[in-house]
């Protein structure tokens, strides 16, 4: 194990060449780009035997390694916002087929206006395709997560597509060190590909989701809905197996911070978690009892998780930087269905278009919750609020 | 934290799932999955013999595999399931095919 200091995009790029991964397409797009030009170079100078093919738009991409992996190969490809969207349709081709695609998302706002910084709203407006998704924190778990994504998406229990999401800039552009294990020790953990569901090759016949009773598209539907719940237990197995191997010491679905004793959680996922993480220490230190809880993966959602723990606080602050318009945020949407009713919950909305949010910000946020609960004034969890301290009203 | 599912079950309902869904998923070609298809057709392909160069360009391209042909010999349509879709007029390099009108 050695410590280097990397850019995100950089600990992406490295955690993909030690995957061994074998075939990748890319379409450049800010703030993602870096990872697949070190991809490229990787390439280029034979540090990772791979086929890199280039493509005209992220549509094609995306099609490019669901044929390479449909072939049985392991793939990576990588993207940002408006880049993802134009991915819309493939994201259902691969995961309807269930091929271990892993993709790196780099999130950024969608425009209008056009925005390059992060908010969340590209990775969860794709949550229902049947991709694994998870939430970077740091640049190093961002490199843990990419290759966690193989071991979980190849399992045979689990056999889906997983994106990586890692905040544009704060986490893509950003240097923190990450202590890389060595290579021989990843392919010790990370064995080569199986190439299943199915294997596209010279000599086999056959069609791919051709057309057929309606009940098969249900039925198919079906069998993601059921590999998605395994991928909770595989996804809690995995990360805890790395950790074990290298030394880390956050695994699982969620990261739990000062939850014990705690009255209050806050919820939220990504890289503004270490600011939230800040507030609470602050907090703490004037005597609150609130504690924070991470979603390290969106999908599959961490229903057990979080109803246990919300279990015995008094109430829950979601603060979302993605917004499902007409109801709340996306993942205090999640949240709520999850703990069904079972306590009090507040929603935030803050961070879009990449505002940045300071663990002042994060302190004025809980603060302001807890003593709304307090006073009894925080009785419509369905009540969805807007942090914007820059807005004068009234 | 406990799943709704146990380890144990996992590996065995995770195989009998892949092969199921396999199944689902994947088909072979054989003729008429979807009925004989021939009856959505309007236009019929005709193949002019004399035209015809023996190419194979129509049975290359047509994109439901109902044109046989064999190396210099005429190809021959499969009426029973050809759609009329007109990529084999359409790519013929001498014109060879004419879509006529079905009931004409
Ligand atoms: S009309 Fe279309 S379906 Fe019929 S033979 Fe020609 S290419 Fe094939
Ligand atoms: S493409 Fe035209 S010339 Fe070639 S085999 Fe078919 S009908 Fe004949």
């Amino acid at each position: 194990m050695r410590v280097k200091v990397l850019m995100g995009n950089t600990a992406v790029a490295e955690a993909v060449r030690m995957a061994g991964v074998e075939v990748i397409s890319a379409y450049p797009i800010t703030p993602q780009t870096i990872i697949v030009e070190r991809i490229a170079e990787m390439v280029e100078r034979g540090e990772l035997k791979a086929r890199y093919v280039r493509v005209e738009s992220e549509h094609s991409a995306l099609a490019v390694v669901y044929g390479a992996s449909a072939s049985g190969a392991r793939v990576f490809t990588a993207t940002s916002s408006h880049g993802l969207l134009y991915m819309y349709e493939m994201l259902w081709w691969v995961a309807n087929s269930r091929l271990p695609v892993v993709m790196a998302v780099v999130t950024r706002a969608i425009g209008p206006p056009w925005n390059i910084h992060s908010d969340h709203q590209d990775a969860l407006t794709v949550r229902d395709a049947g991709w694994i998704i998870g939430f970077a924190s740091s640049v190093e778990e961002a490199f843990d997560m990419t290759l966690q994504a193989y071991r979980v998406g190849e399992d045979r229990r689990v056999l889906l597509p997983v994106m990586v999401a890692l905040d544009g800039f704060t986490l893509s552009h950003t240097c923190e060190p990450v202590r890389l294990p060595e290579e021989s020790e990843v392919r010790g953990w990370l064995p080569p590909r199986e190439p299943l569901p199915f294997k596209l090759e010279p000599g086999s016949y056959f069609a791919v989701g051709n057309l057929g009773p309606d009940e098969v598209t249900m039925e198919l539907r079906w069998y993601i809905w059921r590999a998605m719940e395994r991928a909770k237990h595989v996804i809690r197995e995995v990360s805890a197996d790395y950790a074990r191997r290298f030394d880390r010491s956050v695994h699982g679905l969620i990261e739990g911070f000062r939850v014990e004793d705690a009255k209050y959680l806050v919820v939220l996922a990504g890289a503004w978690s270490g600011d939230a993480m800040e507030a609470v220490d602050m907090l703490r230190d004037e005597g609150y009892p609130v504690g924070l809880v991470r979603l390290r993966y969106v999908r599959p959602f961490p229903v057990e998780e979080l109803r246990e723990l919300a279990s015995s606080v008094r109430a829950v602050l979601v603060v979302d930087r993605a917004v499902s318009m007409g109801h709340m945020g996306v993942i205090a949407g999640d949240l709520v269905s999850a703990v069904r009713g079972k306590v009090t919950v507040k929603n935030v909305i803050a961070g879009l278009g990449g505002v940045d949010v300071s663990p002042d910000d994060f302190k004025t946020m809980i603060k302001g919750f807890i003593e709304e609960y307090e006073s009894g004034a925080l009785d419509s969890w369905f009540y969805t609020e807007w942090y914007m301290p820059w807005v004068r009203r009234g | 934290m406990g799943s709704v599912y146990e380890p144990v079950d996992l590996e065995r309902e995770a195989l009998e799932d892949l092969k199921a869904f396999v199944d689902k998923l994947l088909s072979k070609p054989a003729p008429g999955s979807a009925g004989p298809t021939g009856t959505w057709r309007l236009y019929k392909p005709v193949i002019d013999s004399v035209k015809c160069i023996r190419c194979g360009i129509c049975w290359l391209y047509c994109p439901d595999d109902v044109i046989n042909w064999a190396p210099r010999e005429l190809p021959v349509v499969d009426y029973i399931y050809c759609k009329g879709c007109g990529i084999c007029s359409n790519v013929c390099p001498v014109k060879a095919i004419d879509m006529v009108l079905e009931g004409e």
